[in-house]
């Protein structure tokens, strides 16, 4: 194994030198490589260990399709597992570590799986540790979920980091009229056509240069070209996005892309993100995505040593790194030859063993001038070397034709063994088809060229290049011109139309070969090497009675790696359709999938995280909350005071107290996240009436209403008051929770079911403040700070009333004298804006009789005690009977649910109904989710349940409120069950009503 | 991503809509029986193929529009409001769209 770098020639910069961690060792690099190209500089083959049989793996390729250098790049919270090292730039500093091996890659204890692989056959995991005896007769899957963690730990994919990820991600929108993949000769003649064109073209390429196979050629020439057609698109306009994927097609011509910002960087700046996340809106796409060489299955096919033969091509020309001296280059088509005469030009020994009878006339000539010595009818069968490549065993054609040989590659006899180091292999060409498949296209299998491709436009997105199966430069940049110019008609552009070239363009045809078999020999075939899959194993598959190609997928695991398939998935569909005695065509081919290339999960996250996670929303009072000794909470999106602690209290007595305060004094509550929506028009009253469980007909103006709104399906959506301001003009207030729900609801009904009703509705929750008044003493406080104090007299202002008015200072406000608390209480609202000012005169007054400001806790101590239902109650499975609340549905009316809640079994006495919860024990607390069940039947679901506990002020215990069959009448004197095992364990309770304070509702009517 | 184009907004990604449900449903009168109902609210056809829904431009001019999609392929054919009037008011002939 003699890999080295070249005194001269690459494209990397020899000025600079770049050191880098490999393992335990230092190594440098230039300025240009890749991970992969400077580990080969250093002549270091084995990179890694394979995932099921620890295989020794090196450098296969030099691209996205890398299934053998797969290494973990960077150190601590930046531990990058799963790096393909050929498409890692270097950078100074790099520290970079093989996986899946111990104690190194070089001396890895875990291949002694390699010795048992016969045992670790397709689904070998499941058929020995699932269901079969010894291991777990008659046990269920349990031991199969003992034996998996240990399995899991062996197959090895590397450790990620268990920090969390100091980077941060950014998402982008972006809008083009041409969205090209890949910036090869086809891609930037696209480009250059549809920009030339006038159009808007956004130009991506996963590398971090552009030119795609131009810069794996030799010579000025290409270089020439490469820089020529750089620099025209500059020109042209069109935007060239370096480091960036297109991973997805999406609908509508929608594509995600990921750009790569810092992970080639030593030292990026602090605020630049690591990846951007892009979604692009393409009106006509361009996939010259390029196409990747296969290998041929043959013994030791995945030894490191052995790479695709144009990958060699590009570490030469690109790198100026001589892989080996000594080369056998395997092939079946001409793609091959020059690679070989450029390995020969640049010193190497080289044989060329092609596969096919006949060599053409002008590639023999060119071999024989470089002294590439060339064998026709002739493959590799076997590589041979332990951690690198000594000699290969030659194959020889025997038959000649089909007859008497396997489809997947003929008939072949052992031949003589010859020495070499570096094993290049071309099996023929892939085109890029992925993305397309992500459209749900499906390729078809071209035979002539031997790939699958995808000839026709298809919902504006068109291959071009090597993608769509042409093999020459000239061809490639004509396929190019022709999409860019088809993707400018489509666009309304007057352009003149050029056809695309035929697929192919080689001199000779490929003669196809997936695989070389030779009666007698035991040879060991990787077909997907990423994930340890044999040709033996497809074989076994098909014996054991796969035969959809999808099945075969997931059976073998074939083609589920992180390469996704690129490597492997031809050869296994042949292996496939040879077992069935088919052709390929009639096998199919699996879907790819996005992503093409892994994405991150922070790139997918972007900003989403921490407080960003979702939108925080705060109330106009937010401040004045915190300034009045507030401690926050969420509820739901909203944060809104919790208790307002006083010298060092708990939470426990801080509600407590606020609780007590306000049931013997008054407390101010800020309800302004409750949601408000303005019902305007001739037919409001008819559509309330329409839209609400109980009457709304005959509300007079000034007057306010409880109301209940169901879905269609009968069950509670929804409750709040109503207030009425005018003839035409209503103020609903919803649920914290629902507040989104119920407007786009009224705005359904209105917009899509009554048309007719001239009703505008109009969401206000954010134009107004509302601050609750509860107590004894909250009309006193109220009529201290409103202008008139009068108007706020029992008589002019009953339960229920609504008034406009002003506040001291001119502010405008609106208030109903409505309870939630079940104490005398008001709910004022003000333009958002005086909310401050609002509170700063209600705690003024407040004081003057001992209130207090109370918080979220202190609301639920008291609602609970009401048996006032919120969200937790109304969670959608809940009727009006199940909430007490039968009353409430009119049976002088139809409304939305008015059908459909009186649905038998929703009118079941034994459902689960709304009830008040008591310990037995009354020193006894208990949870909320707690299960209630029967005494003698303390499992399962249970009775029912509770949604919501406290400790009661006014009774001196806790209770609670929730759910239970049949409810109170149906538990009279009964004991039930409050079961929480895995936190308080049982407590016995008492189940009554759930109007636990004040059942009459006196307080609140006084 | 499917793109909608609102007729008011213009094209927009669907995260800014919230999917309604199937646009062809009659809903009953309020005063039918709960049979009828029923069959409206629970039963649905399973298409494949071109489909009437409805979408909610909630992000956005909170139009309820009705979206002619196919299940298959996500192709758009027609984004119309549900509201007539609005239809109307935008110059959209709903007797000929419908």
């Amino acid at each position: 194994m003699s890999a080295r770098r070249l005194i001269q020639g690459g494209r990397i910069d020899r000025e600079k030198s770049l050191r880098f961690r490999w393992d335990d060792r230092v190594l440098s690099g230039h300025p240009g490589d890749s991970l992969a190209s400077a580990l080969l500089a250093n002549n270091q083959w084995v990179l890694g260990r394979s995932f099921k049989y620890h295989r020794p793996r090196g450098i296969m390729s030099a691209g996205v399709e890398e299934s053998g250098a797969i290494v973990t790049v960077g150190k601590g919270d930046r531990r990058v597992v799963n790096t393909k090292a050929t498409m890692q730039e270097l950078h100074d500093g790099m520290e970079a570590s093989g996986q899946n091996a111990w104690p190194s890659v070089r001396q890895d204890l875990g291949a002694i799986n390699g010795l048992f692989s016969r045992f670790f056959s397709a689904g070998f995991y499941y058929k020995t540790f699932m269901g079969i005896p010894p291991f777990e007769w008659g046990r269920g899957t349990g031991m199969w979920m003992w034996y998996e963690k240990f399995i899991r730990r062996a197959a090895g994919m590397g450790n990620a980091s268990r920090e969390p990820d100091p980077d941060h991600y950014d998402h982008v929108h972006g809008f083009c009229d041409v969205l090209v993949v890949g910036s090869g000769i086809a891609g930037m003649s696209a480009a250059l056509a549809a920009a030339e064109a006038g159009l808007e073209v956004v130009l991506v390429e996963q590398d971090w240069e552009p030119g795609g196979d131009l810069l794996g050629q030799y010579g000025a020439e290409a270089e020439r070209r490469r820089q020529g057609m750089v620099q025209d698109l500059q020109t042209a306009g069109v935007r060239l996005m370096l480091r960036t994927t297109a991973f997805g097609l999406y609908d509508n011509g929608v594509a995600g892309l990921l750009e790569r910002v810092t992970d080639h960087l030593k030292d990026p700046h602090r605020d630049l993100p690591r990846q951007r996340f892009h979604v692009l809106r393409a009106r006509q796409t361009i996939l010259a995505t390029g196409a990747i060489e296969r290998g041929i299955a043959f013994g030791n096919n995945d030894r490191p040593g052995v790479m695709t033969a144009d990958s060699a091509g590009l570490y030469l020309n690109r790198y100026g790194v001589l892989a080996g001296e000594q080369v056998v280059v395997a092939t079946n088509n001409d793609s091959a030859y020059n690679v070989a005469l450029d390995l020969a030009g640049a010193g190497a020994e080289v044989s060329v063993l092609d596969a096919r009878a006949r060599i053409p006339g002008r590639l023999s000539e060119l071999a024989a001038d470089a002294d590439v010595n060339l064998r026709n009818n002739c493959t590799v069968m076997k590589a041979n070397g332990a951690n690198g490549i000594r000699s290969v065993n030659v194959a020889i054609r025997s038959g000649g034709t089909r007859s008497g040989g396997t489809r997947s590659g003929g008939a072949w006899k052992a031949g003589s063994r010859q020495d070499c180091d570096l094993v290049l292999v071309s099996g023929g060409w892939s085109p890029v088809v992925n993305l397309m498949s992500h459209r749900g296209v499906r390729p078809t299998w071209n035979a002539d060229i031997a790939c699958f491709l995808v000839p026709e436009p298809h919902e504006g997105i068109r291959m071009a290049g090597a993608a769509a199966g042409c093999w020459t430069v000239n061809d490639c940049a004509q396929s190019g011109l022709s999409a860019g110019r088809a993707a400018a008609r489509a666009l309304g552009r007057e352009v003149t139309i050029v056809d695309a070239p035929a697929p192919g363009g080689w001199e000779s045809p490929i003669r196809p070969l997936y695989e070389v078999r030779i009666d007698g020999w035991k040879l060991k075939s990787l077909v997907d090497p990423q994930h340890d899959v044999t040709s033996d194993d497809v074989r076994l598959a098909h014996r054991e009675g796969f035969v959809s190609v999808e099945h075969l997928k997931r059976y073998t695991t074939l083609g589920m790696a992180t390469d996704g398939g690129k490597v492997g998935n031809v050869i296994g569909l042949a292996l496939m359709a040879e077992a069935l005695g088919r052709d390929i065509p009639e096998v199919g081919t699996t879907t790819f999938r996005p992503p093409y290339t892994p994405v991150s999960i922070g790139a997918l996250r972007g900003r989403s995280v921490d407080t960003h996670f979702r939108p925080l929303r705060r109330t106009p009072l937010h401040d004045w909350n915190l300034a009045h000794g507030a401690t926050m909470t969420m509820a739901g999106l909203w944060h809104r005071p919790w208790y307002f602690a006083r010298d060092g209290e708990t939470i426990s007595e801080a509600y407590v107290r606020e609780t007590e305060t306000t049931r013997r004094a008054v407390g101010l509550c800020d309800v302004t996240s409750l949601g408000k929506i303005a019902v305007q028009g001739p037919d409001a009253t008819e559509f309330l009436n329409r839209v609400y469980t109980n009457p709304f007909a005959k509300l007079p103006i000034g007057k306010a209403r409880y109301g209940i709104m169901l879905r269609d399906d009968g069950i509670v959506m929804d409750d709040g008051t109503t207030w009425r301001l005018g003839e035409t003009e209503y103020f609903m207030t919803t649920t914290t929770a629902h507040a989104a729900k119920v407007m786009a609801w009224l705005e359904e009904l209105l917009q899509t079911r009554w048309p007719d009703l001239r009703v505008h509705v109009t969401s206000v929750s954010e134009q107004w403040s509302g601050c609750a008044v509860a107590g004894p003493k909250s009309r006193e406080v109220l009529a201290a700070c409103v202008a008139d104090g009068a108007i706020l007299d029992n008589d002019r202002f009953p339960f229920m009333g609504v008034i406009e008015t002003e506040l001291k200072g001119g502010i405008p406000c609106r208030i109903a004298r409505i309870s939630f608390s079940g104490e005398l209480a008001y709910e004022a609202y003000v333009p958002s804006d005086y909310g401050p000012a609002m509170m700063d005169l209600l705690w003024a007054a407040a004081a003057e009789h001992d209130g207090c400001l109370y918080g979220l806790e202190a609301l639920g101590a008291m609602r609970i005690e009401k048996g006032h239902v919120t969200g937790a109650e109304l969670d959608g499975r809940v009727t009006l009977e199940d909430a007490g609340l039968g009353r409430m549905g009119s049976e002088n009316k139809s409304y939305i649910g008015s059908a459909l809640r009186k649905r038998p079994e929703l009118l079941r006495e034994d459902r689960p109904r709304l009830v008040g919860i008591l310990p037995r024990d009354r020193s006894q607390k208990f949870n909320a989710g707690s299960i209630l069940c029967h005494p003698d039947a303390v499992s399962g679901l249970g009775e029912g349940w509770i949604t919501g506990v406290t400790h009661s002020p006014s009774n001196g215990h806790w209770i609670g409120i929730g759910f239970i069959s049949g409810g109170h009448e149906a538990w009279d004197g009964k004991t039930a069950i409050a079961a929480d095992p895995v936190r308080r364990g049982n407590v016995e309770v008492e189940i009554v009503s759930p109007h636990m304070y004040d059942p009459d509702g006196e307080k609140m009517h006084g | 991503m499917i793109r909608i184009a609102c007729p008011f907004c213009g094209e927009r990604d669907h995260s800014e809509f919230t999917y309604g449900g199937d646009a062809s449903v009659v809903y009953p009168p309020l005063d039918a029986p709960a049979e009828d109902w029923a069959e409206a609210v629970f039963l649905r056809e399973n298409i494949r193929g071109m489909q009437a829904e409805t979408w909610h431009h909630v992000s956005g001019c909170r139009l309820w529009l009705i979206v002619e999609r196919d299940t298959m392929t996500h192709e758009i054919r027609s984004v119309r409001p549900a509201h007539p009037g609005i239809a109307r008011a935008l110059g959209i002939n709903v007797e000929e769209e419908a």
